[in-house]
């Protein structure tokens, strides 16, 4: 199984639970605005605590049965909403920035298309190249596996393509388990090989 | 122009203001670090007294430190003991002075620009194998640095005018504890001191002038530095 989890966090009145077991490929957190998707990934990536549950990737226990391992140690490639490119490095120093060593860019991430961006500021990228070169940064930091958090959401048409393909690579060269957050459901079916409703 | 004597004056205040800053501005991230980031019982107390030396009169900050360093009291009695060391008539003390006054106006700064920093960026940097430290110096410490330069800048002007609680700690000794306003001080207390007051004033004004620009233009590039796309 590529996520085995069983989660329950309360979050003022909400209560977030979520049990679920999937294989291979892209999983699709579907559900409406408020069910608490971004919690889960949040808790699958290590940055929110679930008050009980387990959470096993790729057969390594992340959290449950005495275990907690922090953010760090998860190496979950974590794709956020908004990039979250650090606005004080270069798009270079952006991507590098979880890779350890000076890997060679060009090779790794020559789908994204973002060689030309390399020595930009994260301020003067449009919001399609934000989003691939923080897949592109997610991507060089070596990930188990991959979390996307509606990465498509403040995107128009063209730039959408852009990213979904670059998603789509991930998912069938790169084979890398996926799980994604969306609300739109035909992001949800053209990227999800199982759909999961919150 | 300046005589050398005056000139003198002029080094010493730098000096003291300096070295105020250089002490005090790693004390005053910690503390500025502290009250923006971490939840503890009696914050509000302990905001209270680092924020003390900008309401209470400087005479009585001078005087409280006068009692702690005093070779009888429980600072200085430690100090004298153990390295053989006074700050009583010395410009260290003047520094030390300087530098507690000035202490709130950094701390100010630096907390406002350490709860600037977007912790969503924090937490991106978790998830990319970096661990607390790592995040710490590589992306709070340089999206706060444009806040910690202006809350120094700011801070070193307020040192280098220090005068209440300068002049009650360590007096007003010409050559160790004579900075610009206590000079000043001393310049109108004499028959035909005007000369000397207007320049030394002069002095003071242009370098607090110069001080606040510097402040004010790091603290606008703070803003800007903290866009996220």
């Amino acid at each position: 199984m590529s996520f085995e989890i069983e989660i329950v966090r309360r979050l003022g009145d909400t209560r977030i639970a979520l049990t679920t077991s999937v294989g291979a490929g892209a999983t699709v957190l579907f559900g409406p605005s408020g069910v608490g998707k971004t919690s889960v990934l949040n808790m699958v990536a290590g940055l929110l605590r679930p008050d009980t549950g387990r959470i096993v990737v790729a057969g390594e226990t992340l959290f449950g049965d005495g275990v907690d391992l922090p953010p760090e140690r998860r190496r979950a490639g974590y794709v956020f909403q908004a990039a979250r490119l650090f606005p004080h490095m270069r798009v270079r120093a952006n991507l590098l920035y979880g890779a350890g060593v000076d890997v060679d860019l060009a090779d790794r991430i020559d789908f994204l298309g973002i060689d030309h961006l390399l020595d930009r500021w994260p301020r003067s990228l449009s919001g399609g190249e934000a989003q691939r070169v923080a897949i592109g940064r997610a991507l060089l930091s070596k990930p188990r596996f991959l979390l996307l958090d509606e990465p498509l959401s403040s995107l128009d048409r063209p730039r959408r393509e852009e990213v979904m393909r670059a998603i789509e690579h991930v998912r069938d060269v790169l084979k890398l388990p996926i799980l994604m957050v969306t609300h739109d459901p035909e992001e949800a079916e053209r990227i999800g090989t199982q759909i999961v409703r919150m | 122009m300046l005589t050398a004597a005056e000139w003198e004056i002029v080094a010493l205040s730098l000096k003291v203001g300096g070295v105020a800053m250089a002490v005090t501005l790693p004390i005053a991230f910690a503390l500025a670090w502290l009250l923006a980031r971490i939840r503890f019982p009696g914050k509000i107390l302990v905001d209270a007294a680092i924020h003390l030396p900008l309401v209470v009169p400087p005479v009585v900050t001078g005087w409280v430190l006068l009692l702690a360093f005093a070779p009888n009291g429980p600072i200085g009695g430690w100090l004298q003991d153990w390295f053989g060391i006074t700050l009583l008539f010395r410009w260290t003390g003047a520094a030390l002075a300087a530098g507690v006054m000035a202490l709130p106006l950094i701390v100010r700064a630096m907390r406002l620009s350490i709860e600037a920093v977007d912790r969503r960026l924090e937490s991106a940097a978790r998830t990319l194998g970096a661990g607390p430290a790592r995040v710490f110096w590589t992306v709070t410490l340089p999206l706060s640095v444009p806040g910690v330069l202006a809350g120094a800048v700011l801070g070193f002007a307020r040192s280098i005018g220090e005068f209440g609680a300068t002049i009650t700690f360590v007096s007003n000794v010409p050559g160790q504890t004579q900075t610009l306003p206590l000079a000043i001080y001393s310049a109108v207390q004499q028959p035909n001191g005007d000369a000397l007051a207007w320049r030394l004033s002069a002095i003071s004004v242009g370098l607090s002038l110069i001080a606040l620009v510097a402040s004010e233009l790091l603290t606008r590039r703070a803003g800007r530095g903290l866009h996220v796309l």
